[in-house]
């Protein structure tokens, strides 16, 4: 009913002060509220969108202004093997990093939601590898993952396990391997603490009514927390795998594309091609061939979202 | 009906039920020590153990001396005994890197303030003043926190250089609320709905117009979720990456990410020591901001996800 009452007092509002009606317009004063934030999008993301798109149409390259040639490079990323590998790679990437996520994040939330001691503690450092720049983390894993004086290695070998140093991100399978591992490493925190909020919003009655009447863990776990914990699993996920499929800085940071492009997602290889080489029209024409991906992607946090409501009872808002 | 067991235990748990203070430990005594052992503290401890291990091995690779950073065999390597804050020195006094950290705190306050502003009076628009058209500018904007950076970069690279902004702190400072105004608009629209309409309709009856509203009321009582927000878009700043790797060109520019993996990553093979010591220069303050707001945090991570 608040609703209601507002716009009934707002007109006699302005009729009784002199004020124009610029400043008491709930439209005019709602346009001036979001001028500053508008501003920002549409210069800074909206044109830019638009341009990159119309760049990906062009044979632009730095500090020359291009020409128009259709799907030219896209026809020509048609035949290039590199920009396949890379299609597969950040498919790859994207799968197995978020399926790894979600399985441990959601693994490590159901502990973090176990009544113990220093709880708060250490939900607390849990979520360091999050905060730490993403960088400064990845150059760390470089060294971790260095070819000879790996602290991997060196263990392994102390433990008789191997006998030579293992070279993690100078063959191609094991630099995969090490990425999606990186990845997966800094993922988790959020994964985990965001379905922690979700996991402390189930009611534990919930748990005792269905132990009262004999279910097992797992049952509890299969018939109420994962229901109830879906929408928020939905939208997380979303998040997750967006960002996972727009990756740049971890591969650029651990192994900038190589070995012989095995690492290479699509983010960083048009970086390669649009800045290092200077080709901005292919590199443009490879990021936008990420939008199809994005895309889905948007459209099952839309469901999720729509889901979340449905089930919290709430009106289309 | 129920099971002989499930229904003792039910017994014990109404029996010791007045005595036990709220927030105990629930239903977990149906558990033995050992069981939560090997189902709770060891795999939380190998997980936690993993999580910080990077971390470990950076602070520890930054006070190592050189010669013990590449002798595995004569030294053991997960520790040392005799620290040396040369790599620090060298980092401190020998590099740009002051400047560095100058530059990063610089872009990030500078972006996260703007951005704030901007999208408190925007989150205040489409919650409060409702106007036409407001609940599809919030669901646009939604859309644009989904816009990532790696497909901006280019475009936004060749319209830095029209605008003359290229190599500037300026460039990123425009760029970076890209990123953040979408986040911190969702998180304070939500902390606004939480705000009562009726204080607004008292201030309006008093004759107070909607930026007195929104400045004496609304702002204050939002507090905690514009320091959420603050936190989260300065970490974000902090974060970023291929923006400035790519507007930036200069040395002296540079912010702390992008320059140490540019000027700190060459063939020298002494040069883990100076670049582990980078690293953890770079990550100390946000840790530091992070210990003492890590529940504003937490809100504004999960606040932006449950919205």
């Amino acid at each position: 009913m608040a609703d209601v009452a507002i716009p009934r007092a707002k007109p006699q509002m302005s009729e009784a002060s002199a004020w124009t009606q610029l400043k008491y317009n709930r439209n005019w004063l709602g346009f001036w509220f979001m001028v500053p934030a508008m501003a920002f999008l549409i210069f800074f993301l909206a044109y830019p969108l638009g341009l990159g798109i119309w760049l990906s149409f062009t044979d632009t390259r730095i500090g020359r202004v291009g020409q128009f040639i259709a799907t030219e490079n896209y026809e020509w990323l048609w035949d290039d093997s590199i920009f396949w590998l890379s299609v597969f790679n950040t498919l790859l990437y994207t799968f197995v990093a978020s399926a790894f996520k979600f399985a441990i994040g959601l693994y490590l939330a159901l502990l973090l939601n176990e009544h113990m001691p220093f709880k708060a503690m250490l939900r607390a450092m849990v979520l360091i590898p999050f905060i730490v720049p993403t960088v400064l983390s990845a150059l760390a894993f470089w060294w971790i993952f260095d070819s000879q004086f790996s602290i991997i290695s060196w263990s392994l070998k102390q433990l008789g396990l191997i006998s030579q140093n293992i070279n993690f991100l100078g063959d191609t399978t094991w630099a995969r391997i090490c990425v999606i591992f990186a990845n997966v490493w800094r993922g988790v925190p959020f994964v985990a603490i965001t379905l922690l909020a979700g996991l402390q919003t189930v009611s534990p009655s919930l748990y005792e009514a269905a132990t009262l009447d004999g279910a097992t863990r797992w049952q509890n776990f299969r018939y109420i927390t994962y229901p109830l914990l879906t929408p928020i699993i939905a939208v997380v996920m979303t998040f997750s795998v967006l960002f996972t499929f727009t990756d740049f800085q971890l591969i650029w940071a651990m192994t900038r594309g190589g070995p012989v492009n095995a690492t290479h997602l699509m983010a960083t290889l048009s970086y390669q091609r649009a800045i290092i080489a200077g080709q901005l029209g292919e590199g443009a024409a490879i990021s936008s061939a990420m939008i199809p991906f994005l895309l889905a992607a948007i459209m099952v946090s839309w469901f999720g979202l729509q889901r979340r409501k449905w089930q919290q009872g709430e009106s289309n808002d | 009906m129920t099971d002989l067991p499930a229904s003792k235990v039910d017994l014990k748990s109404v029996i010791s039920a007045p005595s036990r203070v709220d927030n105990s430990e629930g239903m977990s005594y149906l558990q033995s020590v050992p069981r939560r052992l090997v189902t709770l503290y060891l795999p939380l401890t190998i997980i936690v153990v993993v999580l910080l291990f990077p971390f470990y091995w950076m602070a520890l690779t930054s006070v190592k001396p050189d010669e013990q950073l590449l002798d595995l065999d004569k030294y053991n390597p997960f520790w040392t005994w005799n620290p040396t804050f040369k790599h620090f020195h060298k980092l401190l006094f020998e590099s740009y890197y002051p400047h560095w950290l100058w530059n990063t705190m610089y872009v990030a306050i500078c972006a996260t303030v703007l951005s704030i502003v901007a999208s408190v009076f925007a989150a205040y628009a489409i919650v409060r003043l409702r106007y036409k058209g407001a609940n599809l500018v919030g669901g646009l904007i939604f859309l644009a926190y989904l816009v990532p950076p790696s497909i901006l970069f280019i475009p936004l690279a060749t319209v830095v250089y029209q605008y003359g902004l290229f190599d500037s702190p300026l460039a990123l400072i425009l760029t970076y609320p890209t990123i953040l105004i979408p986040f911190s608009t969702w998180l304070l629209m939500g902390y606004f709905k939480t705000i009562p309409f009726e204080l607004e309709e008292c201030a309006l009856i008093d004759g107070a117009s909607r930026w007195q509203i929104l400045v004496k009321i609304v702002v204050p009582l939002a507090i905690p979720g514009l320091i959420s927000a603050f936190i989260f878009c300065f970490t974000l700043c902090w974060n970023e990456f291929i923006y400035a790797l790519t507007f930036l060109q200069s040395t002296s520019n540079k912010t702390v990410p992008v320059a140490i993996v540019n000027e700190f990553v060459d063939g020298d093979i002494y040069r883990w020591g100076s670049l582990m010591a980078g690293a953890l220069a770079g990550s100390l303050p946000l840790v530091i901001l992070y210990a003492f707001f890590v529940e504003h945090y937490v809100s504004a991570m999960t606040g932006a996800v449950k919205e």
